[in-house]
């Protein structure tokens, strides 16, 4: 029979020589340990790598559809969006404010939401409904801007909103506060 | 007294099963995991509090980054559809390479004169071509507007779905480069699309 003879010595005499049965058991322990540190892996890089949508609906652009509704502008309040991350904001109309323009930068502060909630609960008061929001993005302005604006408004349940074209006169509001 | 005698028992457990069954569900999430799509230019996706995950299908990302635009659309079948579309209206001819090779492409970031060129390119040369971007003209030149429209019309045809189109725009990128997009869109009646972001918690 062709067995590898392990046992070292040179044994003398007749007899058969003996090989020792080894278990054919392998400790498993380590292999476990490294199955599940690689299940583990996968498990958290597929879930959380899932990109998420931030919906956004856009006004119809529609020229033919004229059943627009004109908008009071008690209710108005309009953000625009300047450079280095800062926005403006004000109610009403551009030539005639109901509130003095305010400027706030947007990210980590919280101004904006601040003042979201603040006027909305005025408006609600004087009116008994929702404050309409007009985004206005200047070219100035970065994408981060809007999804941060869009997401300030999610927060607080804001269901009336726009983004809608700057005019040059709110242009000409943010040149005079340094945002353009 | 007597002593209760204990028998030793060997804490050696039998690991077999327990290591099948790790091996298996490795094995399954391996497969089942996507491999992550390289984007042609790096960006940095803006954060926002939105939980909605983006469909498994049937949508279309246009990666917005440097002031370019890269068009892709999710799914084998439906990207040679589109590409037909575009042949079709572009008064091109693909080879069935050619085809095969824009089913693997993920995402065009050229003009579509320059498609063919590109598609005949292997991988690795392809990684190393700076892709100038889909055109995306206000005037007659605009191919974005096509490759997103004749999208829309080979999801239809190949799922009889509406196909959802979402924006990954870089955090830094200006605001009028994503408000030519829009227009574009808009200007097919696409008035609703997602923005692609990233999870962040509120800010109490």
């Amino acid at each position: 029979m062709a067995e590898l003879d392990t046992s070292g010595g040179g044994k003398k005499g007749g007899g058969k020589p003996k090989t020792k049965k080894q278990s054919t058991r392998v400790d498993l322990t380590a292999m476990v340990d490294l199955a599940f540190l690689l299940i583990t892996f996968f498990i958290l890089t597929t879930t959380l790598q899932k990109p998420k949508a931030m919906d956004l609906t856009m006004p119809d652009k529609d020229e033919k559809n004229n059943n627009q509704l004109p908008v009071p502008e008690t209710r108005t309040m309009t953000i625009l969006l300047g450079k280095d991350n800062k926005a403006e904001w004000y109610m009403g109309l551009p030539q005639n404010p109901l509130t003095a323009p305010a400027v706030v930068t947007l990210g980590k502060s919280k101004q904006m939401r601040e003042a979201l909630i603040e006027q909305n609960k005025k408006v609600l008061a004087a009116s008994g409904k929702e404050m309409i929001v007009l985004v206005k993005p200047s070219d100035k302005s970065t994408y981060v801007d809007m999804v941060t604006i869009m997401d300030e408004l999610n927060i607080v349940a804001n269901q009336q909103r726009a983004i809608v074209d700057i005019t040059p006169m709110e242009i000409e509001l943010l040149k005079r506060d340094n945002l353009y | 007294m007597a002593r209760a005698k204990v028998s030793r028992k060997s804490t050696a457990i039998d690991m077999t099963a327990m290591c099948d069954v790790a091996f298996l569900l490795l094995t399954f999430f391996i497969l089942s995991a996507k491999p992550k799509v390289q984007d042609p230019l790096p960006t940095d996706i803006p954060a926002s509090t939105t939980i909605e995950a983006l469909p498994e299908s049937d949508f279309s990302t246009l990666l917005v980054a440097q002031g370019k635009v890269f068009f892709s659309v999710e799914g084998a079948e439906v990207r040679l559809e589109t590409l037909r579309g575009m042949g079709a209206q572009y008064n091109m001819t693909f080879t069935p390479e050619e085809e095969k090779a824009f089913m693997s492409l993920d995402a065009v970031g050229v003009s579509i004169v320059s498609l063919k060129s590109v598609l005949n390119m292997t991988p690795a040369e392809r990684a190393g071509v700076l892709q100038s971007g889909v055109p995306v003209d206000t005037t007659d030149n605009n191919e974005l507007y096509q490759w997103v429209k004749n999208a829309r019309k080979a999801d239809k045809l190949v799922h009889q779905k509406e196909l959802r189109i979402a924006i990954k725009g870089d955090s830094k990128e200006e605001y009028p480069t994503i408000a030519k997009i829009i227009k574009t869109l808009q200007k097919q009646e696409v008035n609703k699309f997602g923005l692609i972001t990233s999870l962040r918690a509120v800010q109490k």
